[in-house]
């Protein structure tokens, strides 16, 4: 059984449709990559499994359990976190109160707490009392990335963590992931940058407006496939 | 194919026939109506025309005030400071009861636009309870304990003498009539007024600012100009009221004239249920009003009750107002301001 | 010297008005609500105080600590299940509905409790005074602004000090992202209400000891309050203190050159303040 699955997502906002029966799957241990372009849903994807948008209960299940209408403080407590596209740290609290506050739904023991986040990203051991958003975008990635791990997830939901960054940092950011996979924690990526995503990943989906246009393992898939799935045929 | 915008619709051509009856209906009540019916009537209208102007500014100006009984208050005042001190006659007396509140429309605004939201409604509280109490340190038109018109000054009206030998009736009931025909007057001539200022651009631009300040800027609209002119509108308009009020009553007083309750509370109730943001809505908001008052008049605290929490209601269940409710089910729209675009077919050649 | 005296007292008021206005400042710091009903709830909880100790027998200082979990009840629901269907967008809906809640309360408390001025029974103590020089201190002056100070160090530790605070101080910036640490926005802003209600509990203890109090003051005092919160600054509480003291010390001076500009004074140091700092003296640097 699939750790998380989607079966037919789809999302509305107001009346424009966003999502039109999207299936993916997540196994225990996976990571899983999600590319596209802008706008192709893969945010609305992510907001849908993590409980910000509300959809029929069975459009989403996590360990067998159907989340899809739950809200997002629930879905959190049941051990899937996001690190939100934009990251979205609370300016009002410092950087180590950012990180804390990972923890208010779901206080459960496992490999990660404040000592080994500032393991995994010593800056912000040194940055812990400076409000959480005087830091540069690598870090305050960094932090969003700890502030999700605080609550030892089953499932971590990556939006775009690449998002704004320089390359130099990105390759930093990413280092992280295979530690953060090897504590238990199963991936899901999105990203709009292939390259870093598809060298993680086992198996990769793409969506384009709304739809899976291409899934399978970055190996067995070819440079024109993932072309014409991303843009569409005709681009 | 050719466009053009069209306001208009079936029901509201029907409504300005049946409106016009109904008009002429009312200009012609006091020759068939009790004394008792035409005040009535008085009240039904002011408190419609304060509606009005009250839905002008928080409805369709997104300015919530809770400060507007300072205008019904100095234009009350002012139109005794021009009587009593002047020897002005009184129906002439009410264009001055506009100008009075317009003078401390201006100060008001210029406090008051520094706050936003709640904290301006608090703020335009503030600033009438300011007016409030200088107004009640002014011992010639009676200080605390308020004043009265003076006889030579009531007895004498304009027009009075004229009503009198028309509808056979003696000089107080003569007054009464001539407050009345004023007052439809001026509901006739507000409404008319805020219908052709929602249809122009200016009203497209107010819907625009109320809605979305910072898109309504981007395309052009000067925002701050906006609200000044709606508020300083609903000032003039709301003085003009309070001088028309109080020109009936004869009698004033800073805690009557300057009342929360009567001038503000009542009015937002008004508009509320009956439907904020629409020109119907006050009009069936003051029917219902005077309903509730008829029948739980005896009952004091229990009717204000009854109002806040039939307002609450309204607030949380349909906040469009009974109007709002009624025109969603049905598509009714008697003042349509709504632009629809409609396509006609080019003229044939 | 009637001058310092005149000052004093005019600061000690300070504190009543910062209690008044502790309660309003913590609610709209964390959920951009201002309730107009706040001056009324204030003089409600008065009443309940005099019922308790008028059904009870028991000292008004007593009494306020029973009060003081009923009003977190009252506030917590009223948030729940009225008050959080307001919040959104819009303005209108939060401002008209607590402004019927306000006529509704005057007018509820009209019809319990008549017309009649109260005031809760005071005894040697509430009465006495402390010299210090020249200058006689009344004890319940003191007292109230003694417990200005420690309710503001109290809020100042819950929201720094506490996984609570830091959910409210979340909540605040962020509710959507708030949600995906767990927390539950309509859960914390129920809290917040309850909260804000037992620092209005308090005020009412002082509020009823002090003078008479009848269903029609509480408008009054939400002005006082609203006056308060500006001139400090939204978002700061112990601007807030100073807030209420300036407008105490106004009200005093102006009462003390004649008594009928007492409460003309308050408004106009409110409105002088307003002239030249619109966004008050210790504002908050993000909002």
């Amino acid at each position: 059984m699939a750790l998380l699955q989607t079966e037919g997502l789809t999302a509305h906002y107001g009346d424009f449709q966003a999502l039109f029966g999207v299936d993916i799957i997540l196994n225990e241990a996976e990571v899983v990559a999600i590319i596209g372009a802008n706008g192709a849903g893969k945010t609305t994807l992510m907001r849908s499994i993590a409980g910000i948008l509300r959809n029929a209960p069975d459009m989403v299940r996590f360990d067998g359990a159907s989340i899809g209408a739950r809200p997002a403080d629930e879905i959190m407590a049941q051990g899937v976190a996001m690190v939100p596209e934009g990251r979205k740290l609370f300016p009002s609290l410092s950087v180590e109160e950012n990180l804390l506050i990972g923890t208010y739904g779901r206080k459960t023991k496992g490999h990660w707490s404040l000592e080994t986040v500032y393991q995994l990203f010593p800056i912000l051991r040194e940055r812990r009392n400076n409000p959480g958003t005087a830091l540069s975008g690598g870090q305050q990635q960094m932090v969003a990335i700890g502030r999700a791990l605080m609550s030892n997830p089953r499932v971590l939901l990556c939006d775009e963590i690449s998002l704004g960054l320089a390359p130099v940092v990105i390759k930093d950011i990413y280092k992280a992931l295979p530690v953060i996979k090897a504590a238990g924690a199963s991936l899901i990526l999105v990203e709009q940058d292939i390259g870093q995503a598809m060298a993680m990943a086992d198996r990769v989906y793409c969506l384009m407006e709304g739809r899976v246009t291409l899934s399978g393992s970055p190996e067995s898939l070819s440079r024109e496939a993932i072309h014409n799935a991303y843009f569409g045929a005709m681009a | 194919m050719a466009y053009i915008v069209q306001t208009r619709t079936r029901a509201s051509s029907v409504a300005a026939v049946i409106g016009a009856v109904v008009l002429i209906l009312l200009i012609c009540l006091p020759f068939f109506a009790s004394r008792s019916l035409i005040l009535d009537m008085f009240t039904i209208l002011t408190m419609l025309v304060l509606a009005q102007f009250w839905n002008l500014l928080a409805g369709y100006g997104g300015l919530v005030s809770v400060g507007q009984q300072a205008f019904v208050g100095m234009g009350a005042y002012t139109l005794f400071g021009v009587v009593i001190l002047g020897g002005i006659d009184p129906v002439a007396a009410i264009l001055f009861s506009g100008i009075g509140a317009l003078i401390i429309a201006v100060p008001t605004a210029f406090f008051a636009f520094r706050l936003h939201g709640a904290y301006f409604a608090i703020g335009t509280w503030v600033i009438a309870e300011v007016v409030r109490l200088l107004v009640a340190q002014w011992k010639t038109l009676g200080g605390g304990t308020g004043t009265s018109l003076p006889r030579e000054a009531t007895s004498d009206m304009m027009f009075v003498g004229w009503i009198e030998s028309l509808l056979d009736v003696r000089s107080a009931a003569a007054r009464d009539v001539l407050a009345y025909w004023l007052a439809l007057a001026l509901a006739v001539a507000t409404i008319g007024v805020i219908y052709w200022l929602l249809r122009t651009r200016r009203g497209l631009a107010l819907a625009a600012v109320r809605d979305n300040i910072e898109a309504a800027k981007s395309v052009g609209v000067d925002a701050v100009r906006m609200k000044w002119v709606v508020f300083l509108t609903s000032a003039f308009g709301t003085g003009l009221t309070g001088g028309l009020i109080y020109m009936q009553k004869a009698r004033i007083s800073p805690d009557a004239a300057f009342s929360l309750n009567d001038w503000t509370a009542f009015v937002i109730f008004i508009v509320v249920i009956g439907g904020i943001g629409t020109i119907e809505g006050p009009i069936l908001g003051v029917l219902i009003f005077f309903l509730l008052q008829s029948l739980l008049a005896d009952f004091g605290s229990w009717y204000l009750m009854t109002l806040g929490v039939l307002a609450i209601t309204i607030m949380l269940v349909a906040p469009r107002g009974l109007w709002g409710l009624l025109s969603e089910r049905t598509g009714l729209h008697f003042f349509p301001v709504q632009r629809r675009l409609v396509a006609t077919k080019p003229t044939e050649k | 010297m009637i001058w310092v005296d005149t000052i004093i007292q005019g600061i000690l008021l300070g504190g009543l008005y910062g209690l008044f206005a502790a309660g309003l400042s913590l609610v709209f710091g964390i959920m951009r609500l201002v309730n107009l009903a706040h001056g009324d709830l204030i003089v409600m909880g008065a009443y309940l105080i005099l019922v308790l100790v008028t059904l009870l027998g028991l000292s008004p200082f007593i009494a306020v600590l029973l009060a003081m979990p009923l009003m977190f009840a009252l506030g917590w629901g009223l948030q729940k299940f009225v008050l959080n269907r307001t919040l959104g967008d819009d303005i209108l809906p939060p401002l008209l509905v607590t402004f019927g809640l306000s006529i509704v309360l005057q007018n509820a408390l009209l019809e319990g409790f008549s017309a009649d001025s109260r005031r809760l029974p005071t005894d040697a103590l509430t009465t006495a005074s402390v010299q210090v020089g020249p200058i006689a201190l009344g004890v319940m002056p003191l007292l109230t602004f003694a417990s200005a100070i420690v309710v503001i160090i109290a809020l100042n530790q819950l929201f720094y000090r506490t996984s609570l605070g830091r959910a409210f101080r979340a909540t605040s910036d962020d509710p959507v992202t708030a949600s995906l640490m767990g927390i539950n926005p309509t859960h914390i802003f129920s809290v917040a209400t309850g909260i804000a209600m037992i620092i209005v509990t308090i005020a009412a203890l002082y509020l009823g000891l002090r003078s008479n109090f009848d269903p029609s003051i509480g408008p009054a005092r939400l002005i006082y309050a609203f006056e308060a919160v500006i001139i400090g600054g939204l978002g700061s509480l112990w601007g807030t203190l100073v807030g209420g003291i300036i407008i105490g010390v106004a009200q005093t001076v102006g009462a003390a050159i004649n008594p009928e500009w007492q409460i003309l004074a308050g408004h106009i140091a409110f409105l002088v303040v307003l002239l030249i700092r619109p966004r008050g003296l210790f504002p908050r640097s993000h909002d």
